[in-house]
Formats: structure tokens, C-alpha cells, sequence
């Protein structure tokens, strides 16, 4: 077997520890070292961004960083998005404009959409189109994520 | 600003509105639990080896190095298939049937196509199971490989199946031949249809092959328990489909083998076909443990579903007024490695649209050295819209004719009899085309250097069976149980056909899909069928509910049944005033009364209502680089009656822009033997967020009589006109005509110098 090491990382506002091997991806380690199974693999290239996570406040291909690369590091997954006391707004939004048919690609487009409205609240249409050309949808059109994302940005 | 509208004549109570899907919090919290989210205790993981070559005579593989590399648990190959080690009356059955099935799953004798599984590993993990991989020894025979569907047809071209005759309008040919089966319809009178136009055109076009680009990689478990008994949880579109694959490919009765269908991460009929189940199952005899498996994004490309490239020529006889006095197609599309092309319905679906009394169809199901051709989308009617809206468009040019009016002049409507001798149902193409001439994209200016094309398209949806069982609980919210696997917002369309007929709210009721072993049969999701199909299930189980509430009153009020009745909710005796009760009411008491109430239902309706959409694209081409942007879009389409116009919009917009994608982007590219080169999501280049405006959108609801509510199946007609409305705006942009996809910026900059424009 392949030598472990020990990973500390913040995940979702806890310290966690997790063994992986230096072969690892992040998202390998989330999904079945952690059994995380939110954080979705579409290509495992970095060319569809379904397994998009938070990585100290920038979006990154979960598929194209490995897991000892995540020691140290604030991490934000779809799992630490709501809250006790509810959905995050961009989920709501998602829910309530039908912005998810099969829904593979959604926690992908939901933390990349975070990663944008946390930088830039008031982004428009075009900024939001340029920023989620990363994230490969195949049943919406976009047409209606596009739509939930800008119900939440500050533009209007 | 863009716009969605819905054009309703008739207002219900739950069937139409926008409520939020059941499974909706799970899918935007992560907790939703798909084919790949399943782990059980011990699971294994599988990795399959594929073939490097198109074609070739598999001479011998040796296992051994990878059985004995540390980690590995079983290596299997084709020899430990049924197909593989029983005698030809062991299998039973139809020998080549069975053998081009197990064949596809894992080759015995020849690989047909690059990807074509030979051999498979489990091992404690992915990546010994990849390394383990390497070591299995297989020697190879290579074979010349056709790869060109007209290339394929010719006689003395390269054969694939030494065992296929053709069908030639049911007659077997004596030789083999790579066309598995030719088909044809004809009405009328040809010649004389043609004899009698002012203008006869003909152009022959091709398309591409292409892939369904469903995001989540296709994925299984199974687990062959001690008892006999085999589970599998996959992603799929229809869990009986799979039960019936792999009961077959390995010889068991449909019984012993239970499917429970996880969340599916898209599909477009490349779900439909089951490629991993088999395998992981007999691994998982093997070694005794579960054994689950992920394809790569390259294997999804190489190894599962595309849809067929075709050549297809058409021909239309118009009168100077426009009036089409014939037509004619011949269509040949490539199944890939075994047969079974969607040709049929692109025959059927070609000229669908419009009522003309002399035309003929020919159709080429043709097998090549590619990937098994799998459903993608109406299958067969994209291509075939692409070609015939492409040359009514040129007609339309030379005859200096608005193509909308041409279209209203031609239409089929309830009672057009087509050319395959089916007589139109009440439809809504008429409803559809002056939906679009009245809309604001059609009237605005077109700006210079923009192109608008038009296009329509048929499909014509699909009824077959579906099983719902519902139970009211005793706080009056009603369980329901199908076998409808949910792709998108199905739970809910289904949810509120039920709601709507027992006259509660939507929340009251709790749709769940359930495995193949809880629930009657149940065809696939596809076909543009579940909202139509299971929801009439859900419908005829929400009359036995009623039945069964009203002989609970009856019951409670010591009345006779025929003076209850069961309206909006509410079960009242018709004579007596006093004795009332709502739903919620009734439940309560059922446990006084003889105990829980099941209402149950399995149907194979025919009623089913056909499909008809039209579209507006307005494109900008880049005169220097040959770039296409879609600038403005509107998809129109007949929904019957849209029970949640929200996901009814989904499906037109989706099916909108898989379109543009096949229009201008997307194509297999393969070289000279059939690899294919770009398989990957960043080669093989689908449209992004930024390629794109909004998608307009515009329901039409013509009532389908089939159904109480009306409802039509929305999702498949969507994609048959985009190709052809984009291909028309380039040409209204460029003055080029483009007769092969996808439209790229070489075609037509080529298409400029050709001209001496550029």
C-alpha cells in the first residue's frame, strides 16, 4: 500500500484530520476518505466543474488539487453552505427559479456562484455568464441559473 | 428584455403552477444520493479495460500478472459471461440477439469499436484496479475499420459481423452486409407531385456524431448476495431497462435481480443502455463483495452512447406560392458497432410537419467501426429536421417567401395523414408558427450583420407503461411510489396530477421512486413520456383513492356509495347536507374503518399527443474568423398543458441549447481508422454559459385529447428545430449555405473564399 499522510484542514468552520495518499485528489479525499459525497465528479479534468469547492476564498476543481494540498486551508464544501437556520440565499434562489433539472452540476454552480457574490455582490449578467464558464450544465440552458444568481446579486 | 410566456386557455388548481420540487433541497444541499454516492461495506472498485483498436481479432488475453498483482480480488473477460461459457442450447434464445448483447458488454471474439470493454478488475481500490489494468496481456489481430457510413454501405466494404444479413423491407438478403436494415414508406402519386411543381430543390446534407454530454459519468453497484439474490443501484433511466439487460446478458430470471435507481446526473437516452451492470455483477460473484464502478470521462466518450452521424438527401416540389406538391428523403445513419440507428423515426419525423400528398422515405440503419449509437434526444429527428428545415429555408430564399408563412401554408394539422400513413392527432404546429410570427423576436428589425432563421420540429411522444401506487397517511397526506426515475422535476409534475385530482394541495403529497422490486413495471424515462404517462397512472390511482374514500363514507354515514360524492377534496353525501367531510377528515378515520387505503395503478396509454416546437435564432458571425454568435432566441413549443411551465421551460431551453451546440460546436473527431481524438469536455467543446443569451421562451397549450389535463410530453421536441433555425440565420448573416454540422468558423470562411466573398 501507498504511504498516508496526515492532513489537517478547516472544512466547513471545523478542524478535521483525514489520511490520504499523495495520489489523491481533494475531491477523492471528500468523497471517499470523508464520505462527502455533495462535492460531484463530472470529468475529473478540471473541465466541467461539477466538484467545484471554496479553497481560502478562491473556487477551485476539487479533481485538480490534491489532498495534501489542502493542509492548512480553509475549505467550503456544498455541505457548509446552509445553515441551522436555513438554505444559503443562492440555494433558496436555485430552489424557487427552477435552476436545476438533474442536479449533478448544481453544488458545483452554487459554490462557484458564492465564490463570485462573496467577492462581488453586485455582478451582473455578463459577469456571471464570464465567471460560471467553468461549470458545465447540460439540462438548464443556464438560462434559469443564471436567472437565480442575479435574483441574489446586488445588481439590478 | 427576454421573456417567458405561457399561452393557457384552461386554469387549474395545482397543474400549472410553479411549486418547488420535492427533491430540491436534497439536490441544492449535497445530500441528494446519485449512482456514485452509493457505498456499502466492502465495496470494491472496478475499472474496465477497453479496447486501443476500432477493430481487430482479439487472438488471446492473459490475465494473470494482474490476478496476481497485490490488491486485485477478480479479472474477468468474456469467458466468464453466459455467452462465454455455455453451449449455444444452454444460452436458449435468439444466439445472435444474445451474442451481439454480450458482445457489447464485453467482446469474445472481435472489438468493433476504440473503447469496446474486454476485460475487468476489482480491486480494493481505483487506482490498483487502473494499475492492475496495465498488466492483462491482450493480443490483438487489427482489421481494416470503416468509419464512414456511406463508405460502410458500398459493396465489398470492410465487414463488421460476419452473421448480418439485411433487412430489406423485411426480406433477408443471402450475403452480409454492414446495412442491417433498409426501410421505406411511400403515398401518393411521385412523380406526378414532382411533374406538378414550379420549383423542385435538392441538396444532400450531413451531421456529425455526437455525444448526450450528461454530466455524471455513468456508474453502477452491484452486490450478487449469497442467496442468489443480485442488487444494483445505478444511474439510469429506467431501472427496469437495466433489470431486463442484465437478466439477459446473464441468463437470470428478471426476478433475481432487484434495480433501485439512485438520483440520475442526466441522461438524453444515453441512460437508457446499461454497460456496466453486467460487469460489476459477475465481479461481484466472483469475489463475494459488492463491486461498483465509475467511467472515466473518456470512456463516457468512447464507450457509451453518441448519436449517430448520418447522410441524408432530400428533395421538395413546390408550386411558385409555395405549396409542397412532394417530397423525398433518403437517410442513412450510422448505428456504430451493432445495429439499431435511430433511422426509423428520422424517416418518420422528416416532413411530420407539413401535409403533402406525395412523398417517399428511405431509411439505412448501418453498422460502422463506432461506439454503439444510443438515444439522444428524439432520436433521429434532430438530423433529419436539420436537413429538410435547411432546404424549405433555401426555398423559402429563392421564392422570396416568409419561411413562417410558408410554414402556416404547409402545416399538418388534426387529421393530416403522414407519409408513414399515420393520421395527425390534434396538434399544435399552426398554434406554434403563429405564436412566432406574432412574437416580439420575429417583428423586431433585424440589425445589420445579423442572420434570423427559422425552423420547426416534431417528435412524436411516447406513451407505454407506467405503475404508481399512493397511501393515505392518516394525517391525509398521500405517499406516492413510482417507477418513474426522476430527471427532471418529474416528482413533482407527477405530485401535482395527483393533487389535483384528489383535490388537495401539493405539499399533501410525498412522491418517492422506488426499486424495481416495489413497484410494477414501468418503461423508461424518455420518450417525452413521464409527465404524460405516469402521470395518467397517478391520476387513474388518485381515482381509486376517491373510489375507496367515498364506500369509507358510506361506511362512516351507513349511505348507499351512489349518493357520495368526492369534489374538490371534499367527500359529501349529494342529498343530505350535514354529512361532509374533507380528505384530511376522512384519513383519520380510516384506521376505524377497515384500515389504510391504497390506491394502485398501472397503465400503457396511447393517447399520447404529439410534440411540435418552433424556433427564432438571430446569429452574428464574425466576418474575419468565421466565429457564430447566437445573439437572441426564442423557442415556441406545444406542451399540451404545461403542468410545471417552470421545468416545461427547462426542457425547451435545454433542448434549445444542446442544439446550438450541435449546430455550431459539437463533433466527434475521429481519424482515419475511427479513434477518436477529442475526448474530453475540452475538446469535445459544449456550450458554456458565456456562449449564450437567454433562451425566450413561449408555451402553447392545444389541449392533447389523450390526456384529462391535456398534458403532452415537452421534452425531446425542443431539439429538432435548433440546428436548422441556426444554420438558417447563418445563412441570412453570410448568404452561405452550410449543409454539414457542426456550422465551425472553417466551414465558413472556406464557404466565403469558395464564393470569392471573403
Amino acid at each position: 500500500m501507498a504511504t498516508v499522510t496526515q492532513v489537517q484542514t478547516t472544512l466547513n468552520g471545523e478542524v478535521i484530520n483525514f489520511l490520504c495518499e499523495p495520489r489523491q485528489s481533494l475531491l477523492e479525499c471528500l468523497r471517499d476518505v470523508l464520505g462527502m459525497t455533495g462535492t460531484k465528479e463530472g470529468c475529473n479534468d478540471g473541465n466541467c466543474g461539477a466538484c467545484t469547492v471554496i479553497m481560502d476564498g478562491r473556487i477551485v476543481n476539487s479533481c485538480l488539487v490534491l489532498g495534501v494540498e489542502a493542509a492548512g486551508s480553509e475549505l467550503t464544501t456544498i455541505e457548509g453552505m446552509a445553515s441551522p437556520e436555513g438554505l444559503h440565499p443562492l440555494q433558496q434562489s436555485f430552489l424557487e427559479n427552477a435552476a436545476l433539472q438533474c442536479g449533478i452540476c448544481t453544488p458545483g454552480f452554487l459554490l462557484a456562484s458564492k465564490g463570485l457574490l462573496d467577492q462581488e455582490p453586485d455582478a451582473d449578467e455578463g459577469r456571471i455568464r464570464h465567471w460560471l464558464a467553468g461549470n458545465l450544465c447540460r439540462c438548464t440552458g443556464y438560462d434559469k441559473i443564471v436567472r437565480a444568481v442575479l435574483q441574489v446579486s446586488k445588481a439590478k | 428584455m427576454t421573456s417567458n410566456q405561457v399561452l393557457s386557455e384552461v386554469e387549474y388548481n395545482v397543474v400549472g403552477k410553479r411549486p418547488v420540487r420535492p427533491d430540491g433541497v436534497d439536490k441544492v444541499t449535497g445530500r441528494a444520493r446519485y449512482g456514485d454516492d452509493t457505498n456499502l461495506t466492502g465495496t470494491l472498485q472496478a475499472k474496465v479495460l477497453r479496447s486501443p483498436h476500432p477493430h481487430a481479432r482479439i487472438k488471446s488475453i492473459d490475465t494473470s500478472k494482474a490476478e496476481a498483482f497485490p490488491g486485485v480480488k477478480a479479472v474477468i473477460t468474456a469467458k466468464d459471461l453466459p455467452f462465454g461459457s455455455l453451449s449455444k442450447d444452454e444460452l436458449g434464445g435468439d444466439y445472435t440477439a444474445l451474442k451481439f448483447a454480450s458482445d457489447h458488454m464485453m467482446a469474445s471474439d472481435k472489438v468493433l469499436f476504440k473503447g469496446h470493454p474486454v476485460a475487468a478488475v476489482a480491486a480494493v481500490n481505483g487506482h490498483v484496479a487502473q494499475s492492475a489494468m496495465g498488466l492483462i496481456e491482450v493480443e490483438y489481430e487489427v482489421l481494416d475499420s470503416i468509419v464512414d457510413v456511406r463508405e460502410a454501405m458500398k459493396p465489398g466494404a470492410t465487414l463488421l459481423h460476419d452473421e448480418l444479413r439485411t433487412n430489406d423491407m423485411g426480406e433477408t438478403s443471402d450475403k452480409p452486409s454492414n446495412i442491417a436494415t433498409h426501410m421505406s414508406y411511400e403515398t401518393g402519386d411521385l412523380a406526378k407531385g414532382f411533374a406538378d411543381a414550379d420549383l423542385v430543390m435538392e441538396k444532400e446534407f450531413t451531421t456529425a456524431t455526437v455525444h448526450q454530454g450528461y454530466i455524471e459519468p455513468h456508474n453502477t453497484t452491484a452486490f450478487w448476495n449469497s442467496d442468489g439474490q443480485l442488487n444494483i443501484w445505478t444511474s439510469t433511466q429506467g431501472s427496469f431497462q437495466v433489470r431486463a439487460t442484465v437478466s439477459n446478458i446473464l441468463r437470470l430470471p428478471v426476478s433475481q435481480v432487484k434495480v433501485t435507481p439512485m438520483e440520475i446526473g442526466g441522461g438524453f437516452g444515453g441512460k437508457i443502455t446499461a454497460y456496466l451492470d453486467a460487469i460489476c455483477a459477475v465481479l461481484s460473484k466472483k469475489t463475494g463483495t459488492p463491486v461498483k464502478a465509475l467511467m472515466s470521462r473518456t470512456e463516457v466518450f468512447e464507450a457509451s452512447g453518441p448519436a449517430p452521424a448520418s447522410w441524408m438527401r432530400v428533395k421538395i416540389g413546390v408550386k411558385n406560392n409555395g405549396k409542397m406538391t412532394a417530397v423525398e428523403t433518403a437517410m442513412a445513419m450510422d448505428a456504430g458497432a451493432y445495429p439499431g440507428s435511430p433511422v426509423m423515426q428520422a424517416i418518420v419525423c422528416a416532413f411530420a410537419c407539413y401535409d403533402v400528398e406525395n412523398g417517399k422515405v428511405d431509411g439505412y440503419d448501418v453498422v460502422v467501426n463506432k461506439p454503439k449509437s444510443a438515444a439522444y434526444r428524439a432520436p433521429g429527428a434532430p438530423q433529419a429536421a436539420f436537413a429538410v428545415e435547411s432546404l424549405i429555408d433555401e426555398i423559402c430564399r429563392e421564392l422570396k417567401l416568409d419561411p413562417i408563412d410558408f410554414r402556416l401554408l404547409n402545416a399538418a394539422k388534426e387529421g393530416t395523414r403522414r407519409i408513414e400513413g399515420l393520421v395527425a392527432r390534434k396538434i399544435g404546429l399552426v398554434e406554434c408558427l403563429e405564436a412566432a410570427r406574432d412574437h416580439d423576436h420575429y417583428k423586431s428589425k433585424i440589425e445589420k450583420g445579423t442572420g434570423r432563421g427559422v425552423a420547426c420540429g416534431y417528435w412524436p411522444n411516447r406513451g407505454f407503461q407506467s405503475s404508481v401506487v399512493m397511501t393515505v397517511n392518516y394525517d391525509g397526506v398521500v405517499s406516492l411510489i413510482m417507477g418513474s426515475v426522476d430527471i427532471g422535476g418529474t416528482r413533482a409534475s407527477i405530485a401535482q396530477q395527483a393533487a389535483e385530482t384528489l383535490g388537495i394541495a401539493y405539499e399533501d403529497v410525498k412522491p418517492a421512486v422506488v426499486d424495481t422490486d416495489s413497484i410494477g413495471y414501468t418503461f423508461i424515462t424518455g420518450g417525452s413520456r413521464t409527465s404524460f404517462a405516469t402521470g395518467l397512472a397517478a391520476i387513474s390511482a388518485a381515482e381509486d383513492v376517491k373510489q375507496q374514500m367515498i364506500s369509507r363514507a358510506a361506511k362512516i354515514w351507513d349511505a348507499s356509495e351512489d349518493d357520495i360524492e368526492f369534489v374538490a377534496g371534499m367527500i359529501s353525501h349529494k342529498s343530505d347536507e350535514a354529512l361532509k367531510l374533507s380528505f384530511k377528515d376522512l384519513a383519520r378515520q380510516t384506521a376505524s374503518t377497515g384500515g389504510s387505503i391504497s390506491g394502485r395503478s398501472s397503465v400503457d396509454p396511447t393517447g399520447e399527443g404529439n410534440g411540435h416546437a418552433v424556433h427564432i435564432a438571430d446569429v452574428v458571425v464574425d466576418q474575419e474568423t468565421g466565429k457564430t454568435d447566437v445573439t437572441r432566441f426564442t423557442a415556441i413549443q406545444d406542451a399540451g398543458k404545461a403542468v410545471h411551465p417552470s421545468y416545461v421551460e427547462g426542457q425547451m431551453q435545454g433542448g434549445a441549447v444542446q442544439g446550438i451546440g450541435w449546430a455550431l460546436n459539437e463533433e466527434y473527431f475521429f481519424d482515419d481508422t475511427g479513434k477518436m481524438l477529442n475526448s474530453s469536455f475540452l475538446d469535445y467543446r459544449m456550450p458554456t454559459a458565456l456562449d449564450l443569451p437567454m433562451i425566450d421562451t413561449v408555451i402553447v397549450e392545444v389541449a392533447n385529447p389523450g390526456h384529462p389535463y391535456g398534458v403532452r410530453g415537452v421534452g425531446e421536441a425542443s431539439i429538432c428545430p435548433p440546428m436548422a433555425a441556426v444554420a438558417n440565420a447563418v445563412t441570412g448573416a453570410t448568404g452561405h449555405r452550410i449543409l454539414s454540422l457542426p456550422i465551425t468558423p472553417g466551414k465558413i470562411l472556406e464557404a466565403g473564399w469558395e464564393n470569392g466573398k471573403s
